[in-house]
């Protein structure tokens, strides 16, 4: 993996700037700085790697290596509801990100793009939305889910995780619809088209990537969204990772051997796609932040 | 163009009287012929954002009314409208006014709690940025196997939160953990890492600094590389130390990047529930409990649920950041700083 990602890093690396000659002690301090805290960085998660692989006697142990086995797997995926827990989690980040995306893409080209009346109003809801404490949310969502018989269903928490996706996929998408340069916006006006039409056959396509990573983002975002989840679903059946993890560990005891394991499923597929997508994830984030 | 637009005009003068009025933006009537061409455009940007508009003003907006009519209510669970097997119970709860506000602000525990937030987020805030900008700088020069490094130091970022959490709990475990057994093998006795209210104070802020540094580098170098090497050059031809140069280049090179990540960052600190919720539930007592996770615990973990007092907090809490963010704004146009 790191043969793959190490290209493109080095593609983007600007010319080396020379500042002073660095002393062998300080090269030695710099790397050893780095070693440090790459290691503070990985420990935790190379640890519960480690421990998903032992047998459960071993669980608790310091040693890294004693009788790997895969038996924490293949406990959590049939004495478990973990697959159930999965397969919610992905039907309602799934829906929640397509809708999202799905509705906040014109609206991200349109305040790239156009002054209109309400277009700074507008910003200033997506912005300040997006401060909006999942505390002043909760409450009323859970008596309007409650009231609509939506509470411990995936549609429930499928329109209320739109209220997280849909303003952050507007923000970011501007972002993204800013780099993009207007001369062909002006090339599609030349051409005959409405602005629509620039933005379906022209822009969008060109906004691929952007759409992607956005998606990519608040996918990870729901995937990863425990308050809401932990309050509106109860019954083993119908929760998501985040709910079904917190049932391995409570104040009962521990059950570190699926709880690792259910770690490792749950963190490496999202840690692989997310290192790919970084690069593009900060210059999505950035543009869209710093520009505001 | 023009032959496109003709069309759309009658629609747009309709859309827009209808827009207009649920907006209470009365445009006054101007030259009509500047008027026809702003309003073709204004029709389209208008018809893209509506679908947001709506889905915002729907599922936000109408909850966050409902909030704050909640707040000034005396709702719990046992007087909200509810359904018990066949029969429907109406709402009985009743209008307040400002009487939960005026509870919180008096009592002790809003404020201490928000003591202790403002704590957690300023340490947190500070260190995590300290940590990203000297690790941004680091990774900024000329050094072997800086790619590794960087994949490494990213990692926190690229796992689900609530799986790292769980992770640390792991390391935590006071009789079992990892970090215990290692200060037995070096004959120092365990801490109760989650169990006395000092350490967890200290042990959720490790966390969620750890969760925190890797988007502050990321931010951070970017930052970094957009600085023209050639301001170094011509640093370096004036004879600047190391120290003049980050002093007078790098650090207001950063601004525009290091004012929007210390915005968000405080702002997503002040917020953090699942690090507090997971890792402590805010205990020992309520040692660690932040203003969201408390907000949170009023209305699903004690009984009966308190949704008025739980809505009073959230309200307060926004109306702290909104604060917040105003006054940063308002400090950085002060010092000049067009953002």
């Amino acid at each position: 993996m790191t043969t793959v990602t190490n290209t493109p890093a080095r593609h983007a690396v600007p010319k080396v700037r020379l500042r002073g000659e660095r002393s062998p002690l300080a090269s030695v301090a710099l790397h050893l700085t780095l070693i440090i805290t790459s290691v503070i960085a990985v420990f935790p998660v190379l640890w519960v790697l480690l421990t998903s692989l032992k047998p459960a006697k071993y669980a608790t142990t310091t040693d890294f290596f004693r009788e790997t086995t895969l038996v924490n797997y293949t406990d959590l995926i049939r004495d478990t509801e973990f697959l159930t827990w999965f397969a919610n989690s992905a039907i309602i980040a799934g829906l929640s990100t397509v809708i999202g995306v799905f509705v906040a893409a014109t609206t991200g080209y349109a305040v790239s793009r156009f002054r209109f009346p309400g277009k700074r109003g507008l910003m200033w809801t997506l912005l300040i939305t997006q401060m909006f404490p999942v505390a002043v949310l909760i409450v009323p969502i859970y008596n309007i889910m409650s009231s609509l018989g939506l509470l411990n269903k995936s549609a429930g928490l499928v329109i209320t995780y739109l209220t997280i996706s849909v303003p952050f996929c507007a923000w970011m998408m501007k972002g993204f619809f800013d780099t993009i340069p207007r001369e062909i916006d002006e090339s599609g006006e030349v051409d005959g088209l409405t602005p629509f039409g620039t933005f379906w056959r022209l822009i969008l396509p060109l906004a691929k990537p952007g759409l992607a990573v956005t998606a990519f983002y608040s996918f990870i975002t729901a995937w990863g969204e425990v308050a809401y989840a932990s309050a509106f679903l109860v019954g083993d059946e119908n929760l998501t990772l985040a709910g079904g993890l917190q049932k391995f560990v409570n104040q009962y005891g521990a059950q570190w051997g699926p709880m690792t394991a259910a770690s490792v499923l749950i963190a490496i597929p999202a840690a692989l796609v997310f290192l790919f997508a970084q690069k593009h994830l900060v210059t999505g984030m950035s543009a869209g932040a710093v520009k505001g | 163009m023009a032959v496109h637009t003709s069309q759309s005009v009658v629609k747009a003068a309709g859309g827009n009287t209808a827009r207009g009025r649920s907006r209470g933006t009365g445009t006054p009537p101007p030259a009509p012929g500047r008027i026809r061409r702003g309003l073709s455009t204004h029709w389209y940007a208008w018809t893209m954002v509506a679908p947001v508009v709506v889905v915002i003003g729907v599922i936000i907006g109408y909850p966050l009314v409902r909030g704050i009519y909640l707040s000034m209510t005396d709702a719990t669970e046992r007087n909200v409208a509810r359904t018990i097997g066949v029969n429907e119970m109406p709402a009985t709860y009743k209008f307040v006014g400002a009487d939960n506000y005026i509870e919180a602000l008096t009592g002790s525990q809003f404020l201490g709690t928000l003591g202790w937030t403002l704590v957690w987020t300023v340490s947190c805030v500070s260190i995590t940025f300290a940590l990203g900008m000297g690790l941004a700088n680091i990774l900024n020069r000329r050094i072997a196997g800086r790619s590794a490094y960087r994949m490494a130091l990213i990692l926190p970022w690229a796992i689900p939160g609530f799986v790292s959490v769980f992770a640390w709990r792991f390391l935590y475990n006071e009789e079992r953990g990892l970090l215990n057994s290692l200060l037995g093998g070096v004959g120092v006795d365990g801490i109760p890492w989650l169990n006395d209210p000092t350490w967890a104070k200290f042990a959720v802020i490790a966390v969620n600094v750890w969760l925190g540094v890797p988007f502050m580098m990321v931010a951070l170098l970017g930052g970094l590389q957009s600085i023209p090497s050639e301001q170094y050059e011509a640093a370096e031809m004036d004879g600047a130390t190391a120290w003049q140069r980050f002093r007078h280049i790098t650090l207001p090179g950063l601004r525009p990047v290091s004012t929007t990540v210390i915005l968000l960052s405080t702002i997503w600190t002040f917020n953090m529930f699942p690090v507090i919720f997971l890792l402590t539930r805010g205990g020992p007592g309520e040692a660690t409990q932040i203003l969201v996770t408390q907000a949170y615990k009023f209305s699903f973990e004690i009984n009966p649920r308190d949704f008025a007092q739980s809505s009073t907090w959230g309200v307060l809490i926004l109306v702290l950041l909104m604060l917040f963010a105003v006054i940063y704004r308002r400090v950085l146009r002060t010092q000049g700083e067009n953002w």
